[in-house]
């Protein structure tokens, strides 16, 4: 018994040692990249695997053919753009991990990540870097609160406040339900500023029902309690899954309110087995649809579709943008591939203020020192079973 | 050296124990002061800490007392929560992170210590497999009610809700601490890995002890042999409780270092639900149950894996596990012991007579 332990003592300490090993060879691969590389690098850090994986893998689909189209036509001033992409499984922690991995192979600027709550994790440390950071899908408060970070997407509070507006301004409904995720910090980070804008508006929000990520298959309290309340608008600040199953539920008890959601609604028509017509007078928030007329948007859309074998979705479009704001970034300031992180985030941080990208997600993409996208909100309605952008 | 020899056999692993965490702090600082650690161990210093004191603090449950707790994520959620709680509303008041950092281990630990006790009065009058659901129920309850929680703070004191944060109603400039799901955010950074392997040293320190003294021989008597233990006077519910008590504690510490390391904190089923708590099992069953040593190594080995496969991209967990069982079998199936004893033989065959002589 003795022996075998020393044995495994042995074995595991050698493990150790090599894994320590490891760990400073590749630190002198990526210290070497930046010295005298060929290529500019820029990573990316999002949920590969697990529960929240779909985002993650839209974001590095979206990013891939951004950074494709880039090389194909010639690169950032004239180098060559290297995209790696880390998985950090939705957990604060493992983002941090792949965060310093991504250092160590030289990484310039950053996309990512795609979670909030990683993103917070990663925006601290990134910080401290002085990384350039730009999240292309990171929507809590605190993901861009330092100087250094920036984002794609809107931010939740300001998704909530534009849901509310809308539908005050549009006269859509004077009883409206609110169902939300509880677990969820998109979800609640929405329905917080909807339910605060919402007292200056002259609808009343009559019934508030809610959710978790770990019972999110059945509806039908959530639905009858809106139904019961007599609510004309119901509105659900959460991802399409599961509102597709509201949908179809809410039709199986016989109540047809407006339905109202935000960006993450965006792809409902793509759900295996939902049928179109039932999302008929559905409304939501989004900067990107993918039937949308620009030809840029169906370019993309294409190039996506013959890579991936679907259609992609708003994740995947603020990747595409935020590679595009990134090249737009670095070509103000003029990097070049052996810069150092520290002085390339120096100088993003000047040019990313400066720079106006045409994008699939806006027409105008402009970025203001709080790390603020400005673009315009556009109002989706399905109807006849395609998406239609309401002006 | 002479006085190594006359060390008896327990005193001497338990040097070799606290020897190979110094030498193994010493290789790290080294290496970090040459530069030569890349930032991806430097990141993973203080989680390496974390996993290591709560595999220990685990295998005082398994291994020393013998009931099987799944729980053990919760505990380390109830330190992580309080301490980030107590450092949020601390920083401007005490200035000094070093200071800051002391207390909120304290409470931390006291805390998990208490929900440990709490928890222990009903779970442990239960046995096997029924105490190890009741404390996979245990640690999700807490997970969850975290999830639930709001507390916010302004001029008028704390406010507390478990609605939204709308609800708490706070006046102008008061600000949300824990926001339900969405946890604490902007924990100050205070762990450090001094600080860490400190703890890792105190918690060794602590069991070590504890196994080797008048109340952790009676622990051991109770999981060899209950109705013995009884019979010679042992008060059973004491001891079960003490053990139990204790690993929270421990595990809360572990959550302190952890909670402190990140900027964002909240409770989700991969940092403090089942999944974690499995996962320090799985630290403890590889290392060996109630082998303090193979824990510290295992909790090591298996939080670097994943990291050092990050080049395999897709495949990374695919591997892991793989590697996972292979790593279980060559250490625990009886013919990889067999045959590894072979060869240890044929390698050092002078040992052998010591090793017969110290059986």
């Amino acid at each position: 018994m003795k022996k075998m332990k020393k044995a495994l003592s042995i074995v595991m300490t050698a493990a150790l040692t090599m894994s320590l090993a490891v760990g400073c060879g590749s630190k002198d691969a990526g210290g070497s990249s930046t010295g005298d590389a060929e290529t500019i690098k820029i990573g990316g850090i999002g949920p590969l695997t697990g529960g929240a994986a779909i985002y993650g893998q839209d974001v590095k689909g979206g990013a891939e053919i951004a950074v494709q189209e880039i090389n194909e036509a010639g690169g950032i001033n004239g180098y060559q753009v290297e995209l790696n992409f880390q998985d950090d499984e939705h957990d604060a922690e493992k983002a941090v991990n792949a965060y310093n991995n991504l250092k160590d192979w030289g990484m310039q600027a950053l996309l990512g990540t795609v979670t909030s709550a990683p993103c917070i994790a990663v925006g601290e440390v990134a910080y401290e870097d002085n990384m350039f950071l730009l999240t292309p899908s990171g929507t809590a408060v605190d993901c861009v609160k330092y100087d250094n970070a920036f984002r794609v997407c809107f931010s939740d509070p300001t998704q909530g406040v534009e849901s509310a507006k809308y539908i005050g301004d549009n006269g859509l409904a004077s009883k409206v339900a609110v169902i939300y995720d509880n677990s969820d910090v998109y979800s609640s980070g929405i329905y917080e500023a909807f339910a605060k804008e919402a007292e200056n508006q002259d609808f009343e929000i009559v019934s508030t029902a809610t959710f978790t990520g770990e019972s999110n298959t059945d509806f039908s309290v959530q639905i009858q309690k809106a139904k019961d309340a007599g609510a004309e608008l119901v509105f659900l600040p959460f991802y399409y899954s599961q509102a597709a199953l509201v949908l179809q539920q809410a039709a199986g008890m016989g109540y047809s309110p407006i339905f109202f959601g935000c960006d993450g609604m965006d792809g409902i028509l793509g759900v295996e087995g939902f049928e179109a017509e039932l999302a008929n007078n559905l409304m939501f928030l989004s900067p990107f649809t993918p039937t949308a007329e620009d030809p840029k948007v169906q370019d993309f859309v294409k190039k996506f579709e013959e890579e991936y074998g679907h259609t992609p979705n708003q994740f995947a479009a603020d990747a595409y943008d935020g590679i595009y704001a990134i090249k737009a970034a670095m070509e103000e300031a003029d990097i070049k591939p052996d810069a150092s992180s520290s002085d390339v985030c120096d100088a993003m941080k000047e040019a990313i203020v400066k720079i106006e990208i045409e994008g699939v997600t806006a027409k105008s993409l402009t970025w203001d020192a709080s790390g603020e996208p400005s673009k315009e909100p556009m109002v989706v309605k399905i109807a006849d079973g395609d998406y239609a952008v309401v002006e | 050296m002479k006085k190594i020899k006359k060390m008896n056999k327990t005193t001497k692993s338990n040097f070799i124990t606290y020897l190979m965490v110094i030498v193994i702090y010493l290789a790290v600082q080294a290496m970090s002061m040459t530069g030569n650690l890349s930032s991806l161990m430097k990141g993973l210093l203080i989680p390496l800490c974390a996993y290591v004191i709560l595999a220990v603090s685990l295998n005082l449950t398994v291994g020393i007392l013998g009931e099987l707790s799944l729980g053990h994520a919760g505990f380390m959620c109830v330190g992580a929560f309080s301490s980030a709680f107590f450092s949020k509303c601390m920083v401007d008041v005490i200035p000094s992170s070093g200071l800051r950092f002391f207390l909120a281990i304290l409470l931390g630990t006291a805390m998990a210590g208490l929900f440990g006790f709490l928890i222990g009065i009903p779970v442990l009058r239960l046995k096997g497999d029924y105490l190890a659901i009741v404390t996979l129920a245990f640690g999700e309850i807490i997970k969850n009610i975290m999830n639930l929680l709001f507390i916010g703070k302004d001029s008028a004191g704390f406010h507390f809700s478990t609605k939204d944060s709308m609800s708490l109603g706070l006046k102008e400039g008061g600000t949300v601490i824990i926001n339900g799901p969405q946890g604490i955010t902007g924990t100050p950074r205070d762990s450090t890995f001094t600080i860490g392997v400190i703890l890792i040293l105190i918690t060794l320190f602590i069991v070590l002890n504890l196994i080797n003294s008048r109340s952790g021989r009676a622990i051991m008597a109770i999981r060899d042999n209950r109705i013995a233990a009884e019979s010679v006077g042992i008060d059973i519910t004491k001891y079960k409780l003490m053990a139990f008590s204790i690993s929270a504690a421990l595990a809360g510490s572990a959550g302190v270092l952890y909670a402190h390391n990140l900027a964002t904190l909240n409770a989700q089923p991969k940092n403090f639900g089942y999944n974690m708590s499995i996962m320090i099992l799985v630290f403890v069953v590889l290392g060996g149950i109630g082998n303090i040593r193979g824990s510290i190594i295992a909790a090591i080995v298996l939080t670097l894996l994943p990291e050092l496969l990050r080049g395999l991209n897709d495949y990374r967990m695919l591997i892991y596990a793989v590697v996972l069982i292979v790593m279980m079998l060559f250490n625990w199936s009886p013919k990889a012991i067999e045959w590894r004893k072979r060869i240890m033989v044929k390698i050092r065959p002078g040992k052998k007579k010591d090793e017969k002589e110290a059986a």
